[in-house]
């Protein structure tokens, strides 16, 4: 697996790197960056004019619903809507049928992932036993088998003190605790984000401070302990102002925000689609706008998609019935490119940092750069690419995206994963010469 | 009353007031005036939906609504049934959509449906042909009760644009809350709601009324007051700490209603707790006019099935 990708905009914020320059991959490997590479007999494959070609994207929030829910997803067509999506590596949630809380079930998904063959998997093991909220979960083994880190998403950590304990003890293997933050009593049987559209609607509210309470939790914990916390899909402004404060004081919190949540507002809920019912739910114009200052200031960390497939029929119910959440691999790029960097809001360096760089940091996986000598996962990028979100192309099992239809700029060349070229997108005018055809 | 710009309904379905324009809804309300002469004859019935099927679909318990669109059904002509969730197959699992579906294969032309989610109409509006009439959504409209409400004022006040209109009660869990506030909105009546801030809708200001804790407020000098139902179980949720309390504070009393104008009409949607949201003197008080709302139910409901079944063009009552 040895070629010489050719005449891309590289963006590797990492090593400072913004320009044209050729990428030598050799035996899966960055084997050098430089421009003007002689090949010296090494197969040339030209990239696509106008490609960006940076670190491979990492989605660190995903559900593979494997095992227990193939009927949403698998690991083989989720890693497939992944590599689709320019994600070279994703990290899934433990909330499968059976919990991940246990090594026998990380190393089942790690198993599938290798069976398919396209984007890494890195699983996110429980944090209680059944992510009941009770016992803590075999973390020790949990790590041992290859998880890397620690989540009971779908639900809070719900004590204090039991935050605590999994922050100290989780920070021993070098784990950060994934907080899906929701004070449940504030968030009861709400469905939609309080405010005058869920009143118009009739439908019962989710206030921002259901989710502001335990982020401002978290952090005073991660003070306290010295441990990580990471606030998964971050939605209110409150939450933002909450995770500022405590980095300025130095906590270990990191935070994410969804395409979804920086795309949509409760306008939305106009009509009931199911497909815009998620938790956390879409906020005021407001929270939107305060997430994406958060995105351009650094203080959002990274862009994260929370893909939760659901099946056709577990969402054509009544509004108040539906599952929570919507797919959102094969959307994240063209949404980033069109809402955030060609309005102009943020530079190709952010976009990369915020969908490669810091995943890999946070997480503490390889990736995130392509200094020499690390393993070849590079996203090519077409950022100029008219993309209209087709639900009928969309490679993942489930089709629960509001996003149907829409246009955008933006979107994904190919994917390579350990050099292995596991995805080019047809539509991308020579992209075809990137598998080496 | 008003000339009519309108002669016909722009949607197929009635799912809500907010899909109406203020000319639609003075089309139905002058419709149901011809509606309401019909039921004082002598032969209450007229052929206009003869051969056409409608369905009441009802999910959760009713009597007032039920019955009604079953009597405006039957004095159309229509052929009618009446399908209660309890013996739906709801309860062996089947979905909405399934259910509706299975209706739709024997060709109704009409549903009826009241539903505890807020949206389901608008879900099977979305799956079915029929066209749909929005009896009742959880939480979100009651489009016939605020069109009824509307018709009552109109018929003792003569208009609604103008007048002072109290809406007193539970506001956040109530339909018939937000189906006022957008009729009532659209044809420029003067609004306050009063809740204890436990049961105000949040941002209910947006609906352009005014919002108070004070009862009395709201009531000073309305021309119509508006008492909506306490549901006993809201107590469980501490919304208010007891009946007793709630009643001290929210409840309708004659005293209070000494504060409105002295041709106030006192409105109540039903079912009403007596010794809850209002006193008995008040429910049965010479400005009542809650038995007048029932009554005009009929007529508002033959008037919306009449306009939405097509027939209306160039046909006899």
């Amino acid at each position: 697996m040895t070629y010489l990708l050719k005449h891309g905009r590289v963006v590797d914020p990492v090593n400072g790197v913004d320009g044209d320059f050729d990428i030598l991959v050799k035996d899966g490997r960055v084997a050098r960056v430089g421009r003007d590479l002689p090949a010296e007999g090494v197969p040339v494959r030209e990239v696509p004019r106008g490609s960006i070609v940076c670190p491979g994207l990492i989605d660190m929030h995903v559900h593979l619903r494997e095992p227990g829910q193939e009927h949403k997803e698998t690991v083989a067509t989720g890693t497939a809507s992944a590599v689709a999506g320019g994600f070279t590596a994703v990290a899934c949630m433990p909330n499968t049928d059976p919990v991940n809380d246990s090594a026998s079930v990380t190393r089942l998904i790690l198993e599938r992932a290798a069976e398919a063959g396209l984007a890494r998997v890195y699983p996110i093991g429980a944090v209680t036993r059944g992510s009941r909220g009770e016992q803590l979960a075999e973390l020790g083994e949990l790590h041992a088998a290859g998880c890397v880190a620690v989540s009971d998403d779908g639900k809070p950590v719900v004590t204090a003190l039991l935050m605590r304990r999994a922050m100290e003890y989780a920070g021993m293997f070098g784990m950060p605790v994934i907080d899906h933050c929701e004070d449940p009593s504030l968030k009861a049987d709400g469905v939609a984000h309080e405010g005058f559209n869920a009143s118009r609607l009739g439908l019962r509210g989710i206030p921002g401070a259901a989710e502001e309470i335990m982020v401002d939790r978290d952090v005073v914990i991660a003070e306290v302990t010295g441990g990580r916390a990471h606030i998964a899909h971050m939605s209110t402004r409150g939450s933002l102002r909450a995770v500022r404060a405590g980095k300025a004081r130095g906590a270990r919190v990191t935070c994410e925000v969804t395409p979804h949540h920086f795309t949509l507002t409760d306008d939305a809920l106009e009509g009931y689609d199911t497909n815009v019912k998620m938790n956390p739910p879409l906020r005021e114009a407001a929270d939107r706008e305060a997430l994406i200052e958060g995105i351009v200031d650094g203080s959002v960390d990274a862009i994260a998609t929370d893909h939760a497939p659901h099946h056709a029929d577990e969402k054509l119910v009544e509004f108040d019935r539906a599952p929570f959440g919507i797919v959102g691999l094969e959307t994240a790029v063209p949404l980033t490119f069109d809402r955030l960097v060609h309005t102009g809001r943020i530079s190709m360096a952010r976009f990369v940092e915020l969908l490669s760089v810091n995943p890999a940091r946070i997480l503490g996986v390889t990736g995130g750069s392509l200094t020499e000598g690390q393993p070849a996962d590079i996203t090519v990028l077409a950022p100029d690419l008219a993309v209209t979100i087709d639900i009928g192309r969309l490679r993942s099992k489930s089709k629960n995206t509001p996003f149907g239809g829409w246009s955008l700029r933006g979107g994904v060349a190919a994917t390579i994963v350990g050099g292995r070229v596991v995805f080019v997108n047809p539509d991308v005018a020579g992209a075809q010469a990137l598998a080496g055809a | 009353m008003t000339t009519q710009t309108v002669t016909g309904l722009k949607g197929k379905h009635l799912l809500g007031i907010a899909d109406l324009s203020a000319e639609e809804i003075g089309l139905i309300l002058e419709t149901a005036e011809a509606m309401k002469e019909v039921g004082a004859r002598p032969i209450k019935k007229v052929p206009t939906l003869r051969g056409k099927t409608v369905i009441n679909l009802f999910f959760e318990a009713s009597t007032r609504t039920r019955t009604s669109f079953e009597v405006a059904e039957k004095r159309l002509s229509a052929d009618t049934l009446n399908i209660a969730a309890s013996t739906s197959s709801v309860v062996k699992g089947e979905t909405l959509v399934d259910t509706a579906l299975n209706l739709e294969a024997m060709a109704p032309d009409m549903i009826v449906m009241r539903h505890a989610s807020s949206g389901a109409c608008h879900l099977l509006a979305r799956v079915c042909k029929s066209r749909i009439i929005n009896a009742g959504d959880g939480m979100h409209e009651h489009p016939t009760q605020a069109l009824l409400d509307a018709f009552t004022i109109r018929e003792h006040k003569g208009r609604i644009g103008g007048l002072k209109i109290a809406i007193i009660g539970d506001l956040l869990h109530s339909r018939v809350l937000r189906s006022n506030l957008l009729l009532l909105g659209k044809l420029g009546a003067e609004v306050w709601v009063a809740a204890p801030p436990t049961l105000m809708p949040p941002d209910v200001e947006r609906f352009g009324v005014h919002s108070t804790t004070s009862i009395d407020e709201a009531v000073r000098d309305a021309d119509v007051v508006m008492m909506l139902r306490i549901q006993l179980e809201r107590m469980q949720g501490n919304f208010f700490p007891s009946l007793r309390e709630y009643f001290t504070v929210f409840g309708m009393t004659e005293e209070r209603m000494r504060r409105a104008k002295p041709d106030v009409i006192i409105m109540h949607p039903g079912p009403m707790n007596r010794g809850v949201e209002i006193a008995s003197e008040v429910a049965d008080g010479p400005y009542s006019v809650i038995l007048n709302q029932v009554a005009n139910g009929v007529a508002v409901r033959m008037a919306v099935l009449f306009l939405l079944s097509g027939a209306s063009e160039g046909d006899q009552l």
